[in-house]
């Protein structure tokens, strides 16, 4: 039988504080039912005693200290799921929205997951081909990695994610077992919809899971969502045998959330505000990526994350890079010069590429051809600081060149359509008519048998 | 009889409890009905806080906390080579065999197998008289690992029965000791609290190199046995690789690498690779020298405090046989902010960012586990301990680089600008140091050559001539500069792309053997004499600058091997031909002005 209490001692913010509570569990769903009939839930987050503090996921506007019954669950926050949920939409907290009513399945999952056994981890090896040249010949994307976009605000970075979603290529046979779970924290009523209208044109609707806590729904329910939507696809992944693309959109709304719970519960702030924790709590969500021995599916996370200021350093973006397995960073300057995807490649990276790529997965020069290239473009930065010093036509000749690259890298490489397909083919035998404009002693980076094989081919 | 507490408070892995009367502060307890293991901190009246090294979703309180009796220990004997561990010693590889793909809860306390039976070779003979640290049996662990089977510190005696040399579980007692009338039975493990640093006879001074095949740590920036080292570097530039580089490549007998925070992937990409990688020196599988504690970045923050002390604890009890163990924790930024998390939910005062005001004396205490020393039984061993440190936004100035900084020996910072222009390793050699270059002096002299160490300085030289040259360069240019300037702009050039940056993923240059890298840089040394005599008698760069000399000189790295030395000497020789001839044609064309 369950315990309802009828009277709160504190509400603030996202929190509610009650007494004389017995029994409570730690990280247990309580249910609160308000004098309208209007159901909200929380989560204990601390007990003292018969002391409770409780997380409301709705935050506490309208609650009154004795106009409500609160009923403990005992047990975490855990989700119904079955192959129903393809196609669906939900809310940030699971409950459906696109009006085809509820979720039935004998099993529910716990939200919070447990952390992968490493020694059950498989390593990921397999490359998804996403037809963008920046990503595909310099970035590569890994099926069952974590990268995520580091982006600034006006940066088309929900283009880019919608372009990997339509173009990574899943081969014929694996088509059937491929799904999209898109996790909205705190973004707009018409991002939503842009993403919406691309899985629709790409014809993947029915293969798309949305979880949606938008910029006007309750800002403490943007924690829940994407652990709501990582067990969905975990699920999807480790006992329906697909691969799955997670994009989680964005972080920084996410992170917002989870210091505004921290300052209510008066917690020691670290960096900003932010709370010690988050390092570990942002590790919760990214090392739900990756795959298992033992079973076909695999989750491969896009998270997308505004960077404040455009600043790398902010510790959103900062403790992001430390756990996720490289990123893709959004320059403004480059796409104020019209250059759409606008990806810098230099600070980029893809830490999973070195093992997924070359002979036996996309070509034998790929990893020296991608490396003369990083390091070509990085040179071309330093000359082109010394070119607004003393001006280009003072260069010396090899100098000059470099510039050129460095031009026909941006125009030609990086630029591509919102529509453009390019195959791992064509983006390397891109690289390489690149770096027929540098001398050939400056390519120190390729192997000599690999230069003769496919310079000027 | 341990005591038994009651919860009374939970927030997160911080559990308070009060009847706690009956513990002592760091005993292990297990925590209420799935028996979640803890360990208490701190005791006031009859209340004790506890921090549990598992996941606290579901306790709730009036659960009870029972006592162990006893601190946070690890098992050490055969079986702990060549696996995997989480922070407090669990095997993880047994928590996937019994068919967790992911980690549970309220496992317990389980540690190396205890039903595997190992090959016993006795070496006590009924009435010899043993004293601690002993070694009284051994079992290969490995093809690599002799595991010495020693009395544990504390136990001394006669000997008054010994087993026979045959197999035994690491349960079976193989020794008895007596000592006025006590018996100690003695089996082929022992315990030790990981937060208490083992015994040793005495520290002995540091003078050898740890050889790690790495050109620009061995050469410029050397580690030592029984040194501590930090690479600090933001995320991206090589923090990862370079430990995993160190952790194949150095010359030590035992690797501990601690996965402290970091990426589960990271973990088992060791776990495919290194089975398959070889000892350079031996020919084994690298795996069979290796332990690997891994507490991933989403595992249980409380036992990440505690893997670092586990790890080391481990590393000194193979110490203790006169093994050199090199210990890896990657990431020690990760283990401070553990410490800063608990310290936080325990409303401590914070320092510096949030982080308690012991950090510095904690990180100094772990890094002080390190040295060279001389065991009690005679033998010598010693730990050398790298640590990778993750500063916030790249920053150097934060307080665990700080802290960190002020202790250890060698200082390899990473830098974001090499890892842009994908140099790697991407140690920056103007702001990297290493201490142990006074003391290892006459180690190279001895073992690789007399004039190693003038080289190294005349290599450093030339570096940093050319960082204050191209202070000058950004601004206006590099043609501007007079010839003998410019030539060592190109030589700095060949140092950084030809010697500096090394293929971790080339066979031929992933470990470079000392004796390359001294062939390496008398190549690059000739080069620069021979050019810069040029230049002073006149001869213009761009005659000096042969281009496919100098570009084979910086390939040099992928073409020569180990079983062909020769091919340096005709570099050599193909450099004195070349500037033979430039001379002699101008000294001719000189002779025809004049």
């Amino acid at each position: 039988m369950k315990v309802k209490y009828l009277k709160l001692d504190k509400a603030e913010g996202p929190l509610i504080v009650m007494n004389e509570v017995r029994d409570a569990v730690y990280d247990e769903i309580v249910e609160i039912e308000m004098a309208d009939g209007e159901f909200r839930t929380g989560k204990v987050v601390q007990i003292d005693r018969d002391r409770v503090i409780i997380q409301v996921f709705q935050g506490t506007s309208g609650i009154s200290l004795n106009d409500v019954s609160v009923s403990f669950t005992g047990k975490p926050m855990e989700i119904p799921l079955s192959r129903e949920i393809l196609g669906r939409v939900f809310n940030g907290t699971a409950m459906p929205i696109d009006g085809a009513g509820e979720i039935y399945s004998n099993n529910t999952y716990n939200i919070n997951g447990r952390p992968m056994n490493p020694v059950a981890r498989l390593y990921p090896r397999n490359y998804i081909q996403t037809g963008i040249s920046s990503i595909d010949g310099l970035i590569t994307l890994i099926r069952g990695q974590k990268l995520p976009i580091f982006s600034g605000d006006g940066l088309p970075h929900n283009q880019l994610a919608a372009q990997i979603v339509r173009q990574a290529r899943i081969s014929d046979e694996e088509a059937g077992k491929f799904a999209v779970v898109f996790a909205a924290m705190g973004i707009k009523h018409d991002e939503a919809d842009f993403f919406r209208k691309v899985f629709e044109e790409a014809g993947v609707m029915d293969r798309v899971i949305m979880f949606l806590n938008l910029a006007d729904d309750p800002v403490v329910e943007r924690i829940i969502t994407p652990r709501c939507a990582l067990t969905a696809a975990e699920y999807l992944a480790f006992e329906c045998d697909m691969h799955v693309l997670v994009i989680m959109t964005d972080i920084t709304s996410y992170c917002e959330a989870l210091r505004e719970i921290s300052s209510a519960r008066e917690e020691v702030p670290s960096r900003k505000g932010y709370p010690g924790y988050l390092y570990s709590d942002l590790a919760s969500l990214y090392e739900r990526a990756g795959m298992l021995k033992g079973s076909k599916g695999s989750i491969t996370q896009i998270p997308i994350l505004t960077m404040p200021n455009d600043d790398i350093t902010h510790p959103v973006p900062d403790l992001t890079g430390y756990i996720t397995e490289g990123q893709i960073v959004l320059n403004r300057s480059l796409y104020q010069m019209g250059i759409y995807p606008p990806i810098n490649v230099l600070p980029s990276l893809s830490r999973l590429m070195k093992d997924g790529i070359g002979k036996e997965y996309t070509r034998e020069d790929h990893p020296d051809v991608a490396n003369q290239v990083f390091s070509a473009y990085s040179r071309v930065q330093e000359i082109r600081a010394l070119a607004q010093v003393i001006g280009e036509d003072e260069l010396s000749e090899t100098d000059k060149k470099y510039m050129e690259f460095g031009r026909q890298f941006e125009e030609r490489f990086a630029k591509q359509d919102f529509e453009e397909n390019r195959d791992i083919n064509t983006t390397l035998d891109l690289m390489w008519e690149l770096l027929t404009i540098l001398p050939e002693q400056e390519l120190t980076r390729i192997d000599p048998s690999l230069v003769k094989k496919y310079l000027r081919k | 009889m341990a005591g038994q507490g009651n919860i009374i408070y939970i927030n997160g892995p911080v559990v308070k409890a009060d009847h706690m009367e009956d513990f002592t502060v760091r005993e292990m307890v297990m925590v209420g009905e799935k028996k979640l293991i803890g360990e208490v901190i701190s005791l006031e009246k009859d209340r004790g806080t506890i921090q549990v090294y598992e996941e606290t979703s579901g306790l709730r309180v009036g659960e009870k906390v029972s006592g162990t009796g006893r601190p946070l220990s690890v098992k050490l004997g055969p079986g702990i080579i060549g696996n995997i561990f989480d922070g407090i010693e669990r095997p993880l590889s047994k928590i996937y065999d019994s068919g967790f793909k992911f980690i549970p809860e309220g496992i317990g306390l389980i540690s190396i197998d205890e039903s595997k039976l190992w090959d016993v070779e006795m070496l006590a003979k009924e009435g010899d008289i043993l004293k601690p640290g002993d070694v009284f049996a051994k079992v290969q662990e490995t093809s690599m690992v002799v595991h010495k089977v020693m009395v544990p510190p504390g136990i001394s005696g006669r000997v008054v029965s010994v087993a026979k040399s045959g197999s035994y579980t690491i349960h079976d007692t193989l020794v008895v000791l007596e000592k006025d009338g006590m018996r100690n039975e003695l089996k082929m493990y022992q315990e030790w609290p990981v937060r208490k640093p083992r015994p040793v006879a005495q520290r002995m001074p540091i003078e050898k190199l740890l050889v790690t095949g790495q050109r620009v740590i061995d050469t410029f920036f050397p580690l030592a046995k029984g040194g501590t080292a930090a690479i600090p570097g933001g995320f991206g530039t090589g923090k990862t690789i370079t430990q995993h580089q160190l952790a194949k490549w150095s010359d030590a007998d035992i690797i501990v690498y601690i996965g402290c925070g970091e990426r589960g992937n990271e973990m088992t990409e060791v776990l495919e690779d290194f089975p398959k990688l070889k000892d350079p020196r031996t020919g084994n599988p690298l795996m069979d020298r290796t332990v690997l504690i891994a507490n991933t970045s989403n595992m249980p923050v409380a036992a990440r405090e505690a893997s670092i002390y586990t790890g080391i604890t481990i590393a000194e009890y193979f110490r203790d046989m006169g093994y050199n163990v090199a210990i890896m924790a990657d990431s020690t930024s990760r283990w401070a902010e553990a410490l800063r998390e608990i310290a936080g939910r325990l409303e401590e005062m914070p320092a510096e960012e949030g982080y308690p005001a012991y950090l510095a004396s904690r990180l100094a205490a772990f890094y002080e586990r390190a040295g060279y020393v001389r065991n009690l039984n005679g033998t010598e061993g010693s730990i050398t301990v790298i640590g990778a440190v993750s500063p916030a936004g790249g920053d150097f100035s934060e307080p665990v680089t700080q802290s960190t900084k002020r202790i250890v020996g060698a200082f390899l910072a990473l830098d974001r600008e090499l890892a842009h222009a994908r140099h790697f390793p991407s140690i920056n050699w103007l702001s990297s140091y290493s201490g142990y270059v006074p003391m290892l002096g006459d180690w190279f002299r001895q073992n690789v050559a007399s004039d190693i160490m003038a080289l190294r300085s005349k290599m450093l030289k030339i570096l940093q001539e050319e960082n204050k040259l191209m202070d000058i360069v950004k601004l206006v240019g590099e043609d501007v500069l007079p010839d003998d300037q410019r030539v060592i702009l190109e030589i700095a050039r060949i140092i950084k792309t030809g010697y500096l940056q090394q293929n971790a993923y080339h066979p031929q240059d992933s470990y470079v053997p000392l004796s390359r890298q001294y062939s390496m840089l008398k190549v690059i040394d000739r080069l620069y004499d021979r050019a810069y005599s040029c230049v002073r008698r006149g001869i213009p760069l761009s005659k000096i600058k042969d281009e496919a000399l100098f570009s084979d000189i910086i390939m040099m790295k992928y073409n020569t091997s180990d079983e062909k030395p020769e091919l340096f000497q005709e570099l050599c020789d193909r450099i004195d031909r070349y500037y033979d001839s430039l001379e002699s044609m101008y000294k001719e064309g000189a002779a025809d002005e004049g």
